[in-house]
């Protein structure tokens, strides 16, 4: 076997901590004992290998798994994933999912009171390109209330599910969309303590990717941890 | 050039409409060679609750110690459709149960082999970012006292990945908090 590159270490305040008060949840569910660092292994420098034959062309597109048209505002998601050295990943899987447009999902556990749509299932994969690019169509999310604290509603978001090409590159987020007044009330957005590290999590409008009299573009690039450099073979 | 890379966030309460679908229970399929284990247990919170919107996911080699990716280059065979993944989500209860083969040793730092063992992560609503952790097997005592990770791992808390033989399955728990609380890696 080659020698082990590893991925890089997070940079400091752009991932979450486990312990995140303000997000309730957290208090009962985060260890409270440190974590182990082991060095990285093959064990997690590979990871499962899924590909094209995985999916169906309209696995994408989250407004055609239903005989009607689902409500709301139609949107397209596109972007790139890369790594943190700006390299395209290929071939990866994505997830999404997401609440409908009047934000309630199809769920047994969501309770809220506002409309489903039998056109609307609200998931989708799809695999990235040679050039790591994706595209999803679907509609705009609804905002919905949750029961953190008093007041509290999330805006509007799409969850992303990824796997990388290594295990340690496994990785879920969410979207947000440009301009949304409930961001800075949000503790799943203000978890991410670096400002820059916390706006990359919000798309950007994008006229490129709009398609007229169709649907607004959304563009959203993922990164995922990227290797360190090879180290250099001994200096003469 | 350098990024860094995106944030995590949790999977939140309904991670099952977007996840379900990979749902995979039984790791290794007919004709896959190996001895077959059953693993069962529980996602426990802080006060002893099961987590109902948790999801764990398996990722192992196969018999041999040979894992289904082009990094690695072990002159090892490997059986046509072996991919190693598991994904289990829990029940109402935080329960989960799989089935697989117990995977042979892979290459660890300083040549050293590494003992049998399953890379987890541990995904649920109230978790930022995902958790990692390993699972050992307890009929591979001699395996188990080299194995470079587990030497990392503070001896009173090691029987956190290493199931517990309950008939013919084997019990693994993964508590969040709390006296028996998992050891976690960070990678």
């Amino acid at each position: 076997m080659k020698k082990i590159v590893g991925y890089r270490r997070p940079h400091p305040g752009t991932q979450p901590a486990y312990n995140y008060p303000p997000y309730r949840s957290t208090q009962k569910r985060c260890p409270t004992q440190p974590l182990v660092l082991p060095p990285q292994t093959i064990s997690e420098i590979t990871g499962p290998i899924f590909g094209h034959g995985d999916v169906k062309p309209s696995d994408s597109d989250l407004t055609r798994q239903h005989k009607g048209e689902p409500i709301g505002e139609r949107i397209v998601v596109t972007g790139r994933v890369l790594d943190e050295n700006g390299r395209a990943v290929p071939d990866t899987l994505i997830e999404v999912w997401q609440a409908n447009s009047s934000g309630r999902y199809p769920h047994r556990t969501d309770q809220h009171n506002a409309p489903l749509d039998p056109n609307f299932s609200g998931a989708g994969r799809t695999v990235t390109d040679a050039e790591g690019r994706y595209r999803f169509v679907t509609i705009r999310p609804g905002e919905y209330p949750w029961r953190n604290h008093h007041n509290a509603w999330r805006p509007a978001h799409i969850h992303f599910s990824l796997f990388g090409q290594a295990f340690l590159q496994r990785m879920v987020t969410q979207m947000y969309f440009p301009g949304d007044p409930l961001l800075p009330y949000d503790p799943m957005f203000t978890c991410i303590e670096n400002e820059a590290a916390r706006n990359r999590l919000v798309s950007v409008f994008d006229w490129e990717s709009t398609v007229p009299e169709q649907a607004l573009g959304y563009r959203f690039d993922i990164v995922l941890r990227g290797r360190e450099e090879t180290p250099l073979e001994k200096m003469p | 050039m350098s990024l860094f890379a995106s944030g995590n966030q949790t999977v939140g309460p309904y991670l099952h409409i977007g996840l379900e679908w990979l749902t995979t229970r039984d790791i290794a399929g007919k004709g896959v060679k190996g001895e077959r284990v059953a693993i069962a247990g529980r996602l426990i919170d802080g006060d002893g609750m099961g987590v109902s919107d948790g999801l764990i996911e398996i990722w192992q080699a196969n018999a041999e110690g040979k894992y289904a990716h082009p990094e690695d280059t072990q002159k090892k065979p490997i059986e046509k459709g072996w991919r190693g993944f598991g994904r289990i989500p829990t029940d109402g209860k935080g329960g989960f149960r799989f089935t697989t083969i117990k995977p042979g040793r892979v290459p660890g730092p300083g040549g050293v082999l590494q003992a049998p063992h399953l890379v987890v992560t541990v995904f649920m609503r109230g978790m930022l970012r995902h958790l990692m952790t390993r699972i050992y097997f307890p009929d591979e005592a001699a395996a188990n006292a080299e194995d470079p990770i587990l030497k990392l791992v503070p001896a009173a808390r090691r029987a956190t990945l290493m199931p517990k033989k309950k008939g013919k399955t084997l019990e693994w728990n993964v508590a969040l908090q709390g006296k028996n609380e998992t050891v976690f890696f960070d990678y």
